[in-house]
Order: structure tokens, then C-alpha cells, then sequence
């Protein structure tokens, strides 16, 4: 029947367009996870992240091994903590990594850097769940050059 | 000279009396007692004529503005080591102003034409009169469904075209030009503002939809019935429409992100 095609195209052609508000909101607007393969969680407090965001990336060496999951404050002193998850491919980090907010360009996005430590037997690696304790926070500008000032006040 | 001020009176009359025409014929076409059971089947007919079938055209165009929005951002933002900044570009530009403006443009031309040349023809074949001395009204059974239709369907091809755009934006950016994947999205995610940047530009094709459908359907309501006369409404519809779009799109620009 002509007018049972014509309301199938039109729900269809309505449903189309809720998706795309829906795309464009949850996408455009908060998103969810989306790296491929397993996983597994690793967190890290750090003093100051800077502009890091949700989904920015972790990478060891300027290669992406994970991305920033979650940034919430925690503990008695309010100190941003950083969860992030990293593919499983990499899974032999050791405890002594260290791990850093940098800068991509002189414009660009914060990321947090990957330095893998030493292995050693009495060193363990790494697993689901544990805490990054040597951490090294994102520079802020302003900090700089107040550093930078009282130190030239000192002379 | 006389004649030259009565030229210019005639002229003012005639817009005048152009536009009264038109908001009656808008306000007695959609003001009056509702009557679901008959209004419903024609509505969704021409939802199908005004929506579904300008589907492809619109999702077509939206991919490939948003790929060569993607690929022009990019070769721009690579000087200044700034392509993480290209997912809300892309974005920004797709949902503030091209969403909008282009698929009103595309509705303009698409179903905006094919709306007067409708009406026009069914003037010119008395079809309206027939109705009439059925007593039958041609406002509400020709007019409102087209009008509803169109007021409703173009927000949402505004809505495809914008994703459909983005997600073009991303193929070229993330998928060949390398930019980080998470970077394009989660930056993106921190420019666009839903209220902002997603509210403002559905209203702006709320805006465009409504000003598109009413000149296309007063341009072939008071067409001359002939042949000449269609074309002529057919024409002016494409013209006036998007000329409008423009302008109301400049001062909604400047209502809204002005300052």
C-alpha cells in the first residue's frame, strides 16, 4: 500500500534525525570510552593537571598507549587524580615509571608522558588498579614567572 | 515626476499589501480547530515529499562539506602545530552556520521550488477553486500540512547534515590526516556548548524552516496562473528564500554569538 510506504519512510526519516541530535549531543557534547582492544586502569595524583581533559592521551615516547578516563579530586587535601587506561598490549611497566603532564606544541593539547623506570627483581610491574606515586605536574605560566621574578628579587 | 512618486507609492502598496496577504494566508491556514483524523494523512505525505525525499541531498552535501572542512582546517591549523584544534572547528562551524544555513539553501531549492510549483499549478488548474466550491477549504487542506511539514522536517535535515558533517570532519581529519583520535573528539567535546552552540543552531533552522516554507507557499499561492507566472513564482522562490536565510541568518548570528 502507497501510504504504508510513505509512513515507513517518514518514521524512518524522523528517527534519522533524533539520532543525529543524539550523535551530536552525547559526541559534541560528553562522550564515553572508545579504545579498542582490553584494557586495564592505572591512577595517578598529581599536584596540578593543568588543562588536562577526559580522553586526552598517554603516551610512552610520543606512541598513545592509553587515554585519561576519569579526573576527579581526592583524598583529605583535595589532590586531582588522574585514572587513565592503557592497552594491554603494554603491560610491563614498572613501578618506578615516572609520569608527567606535557604540552604537545607550543599551543597544543596536554597529554600525560609515559617514562618507564627500571626493572630490577626486587622492582614490580605494574598491574590493574595501582597507583603512579612519582608524578611531575603541568607547568603553569603564571607559577613560572612568579618563580622566576622572586628569584630575580633575591640578587 | 508625478509619475515617478506614484511609482514609488505603488511599489510600497504592493509589498505592502504582499505581506498582509501572506500573513493571512499563513494565520488562516493554521488558526482554526484542529482535526486530526483528516489533517494527519496529508501531513505525513508531505512529510515524505518535503522531508524524506531531500534526505539524500542533504546528507550527501553534509559529508562532503564536512571533508573538505576537515581537510581545509587542517592544512591551516598544521602552521601552527594547532590540528588538535580542527574537531572544533569543524564542529563549531558546522553547528553554528552551515547546518543551518546550507540545508535551508538545499531546502530552498529542493523542496522550496517544488512546493510553489506545486501550488502554482494547482491555481492554474482551478484545482484551489474546485475546492473552494466544494467547500473545501484550500488553506487548511493545501496549505497547513506543507507548511507543518516543512517547519518540521528541515530541523531535522539541518540535524543530519551536521553530524553526517562532523563525522565526515573526522574521517578526513583522524582517519587519513592523522590527527589523534581522542584528541579530536574530547577537545571538540570541551568547545561545543550544547545550550551555545547545538540550541542556537537548532533554532536558527527553526528560523530558516519557517521563513522557507511560508515564501515558498505564498510565492505559489499568489502566483499568475499561467505557465510564465510559475516559473516566474518557481524563480523568485529560490531567490527570495535564500536571500532571506542570509540576512535573518546574519542577525541571528549577531543575537546570538554577538556579544
Amino acid at each position: 500500500m502507497e501510504s504504508r510506504k510513505t509512513q515507513l519512510w517518514v518514521g524512518v526519516f524522523v528517527v534519522v534525525g533524533i539520532l543525529a541530535l543524539f550523535f551530536i549531543a552525547l559526541r559534541a557534547a560528553s562522550g564515553t570510552m572508545t579504545t579498542s582492544g582490553d584494557s586495564y586502569t592505572l591512577y595517578a595524583k598529581f599536584d596540578n593537571i593543568g588543562s588536562l581533559k577526559v580522553r586526552s592521551p598517554v603516551k610512552v615516547g610520543g606512541v598513545v598507549v592509553g587515554r585519561v578516563t576519569d579526573i576527579s579530586l581526592s583524598g583529605d587535601y583535595y589532590e586531582p587524580r588522574v585514572e587513565m587506561s592503557i592497552s594491554k598490549e603494554y603491560d610491563q611497566f614498572s613501578e618506578t615509571s615516572t609520569l608527567s603532564v606535557l604540552t604537545s606544541g607550543l599551543l597544543g593539547e596536554q597529554y600525560l608522558g609515559l617514562e618507564p623506570g627500571f626493572i630490577d627483581d626486587s622492582v614490580d610491574t605494574l598491574e590493574d588498579g595501582d597507583m603512579i606515586t612519582d608524578t611531575k605536574s603541568a607547568l603553569v605560566l603564571e607559577n613560572l614567572i612568579g618563580q622566576f621574578l622572586f628569584s630575580q628579587g633575591n640578587d | 515626476m508625478s509619475q515617478f512618486f506614484q511609482s514609488i507609492g505603488r511599489r510600497v502598496l504592493d509589498s505592502l499589501a504582499g505581506i498582509g496577504y501572506a500573513l493571512a494566508m499563513l494565520m488562516s491556514a493554521i488558526i482554526g480547530k484542529p482535526q486530526p483524523r483528516k489533517s494527519w494523512p496529508l501531513f505525513v505525505k508531505q512529510m515524505y515529499v518535503v522531508g524524506v525525499l531531500s534526505m539524500l541531498i542533504v546528507i550527501v552535501s553534509g559529508l562532503f562539506i564536512g571533508m573538505v572542512l576537515g581537510l581545509q582546517g587542517y592544512t591551516i591549523l598544521v602552521d601552527y602545530g594547532a590540528e588538535q584544534s580542527l574537531g572544533p572547528m569543524v564542529a563549531l562551524s558546522l553547528l553554528r552556520e552551515l547546518g543551518p544555513v546550507v540545508t535551508g539553501l538545499l531546502f530552498a531549492g529542493r523542496a522550496g521550488s517544488a512546493l510553489t510549483a506545486e501550488i502554482g499549478l494547482m491555481k492554474a488548474t482551478e484545482q484551489l477553486s474546485s475546492l473552494e466550491m466544494m467547500a473545501v477549504d484550500p488553506l487548511r487542506r493545501v496549505i497547513a500540512p506543507r507548511f507543518w511539514a516543512g517547519l518540521i522536517s528541515m530541523p531535522l535535515l539541518a540535524l543530519m547534515f551536521s553530524a553526517v558533517g562532523i563525522y565526515g570532519g573526522y574521517l578526513v581529519g583522524s582517519g587519513w590526516l592523522g590527527v589523534d583520535e581522542g584528541a579530536f573528539w574530547s577537545v571538540m567535546q570541551s568547545a561545543v556548548d550544547w545550550q551555545d552552540d547545538l540550541l542556537n543552531g537548532i533554532i536558527k533552522s527553526i528560523v530558516f524552516a519557517f521563513v522557507v516554507t511560508w515564501i515558498a507557499l505564498y510565492k505559489g499561492y499568489r502566483s499568475v496562473p499561467t505557465s510564465a507566472g510559475i516559473s516566474a513564482a518557481t524563480t523568485s522562490t529560490v531567490v527570495t528564500a535564500s536571500l532571506a536565510i542570509l540576512g535573518l541568518d546574519f542577525i541571528l548570528t549577531a543575537i546570538m554569538f554577538g556579544g
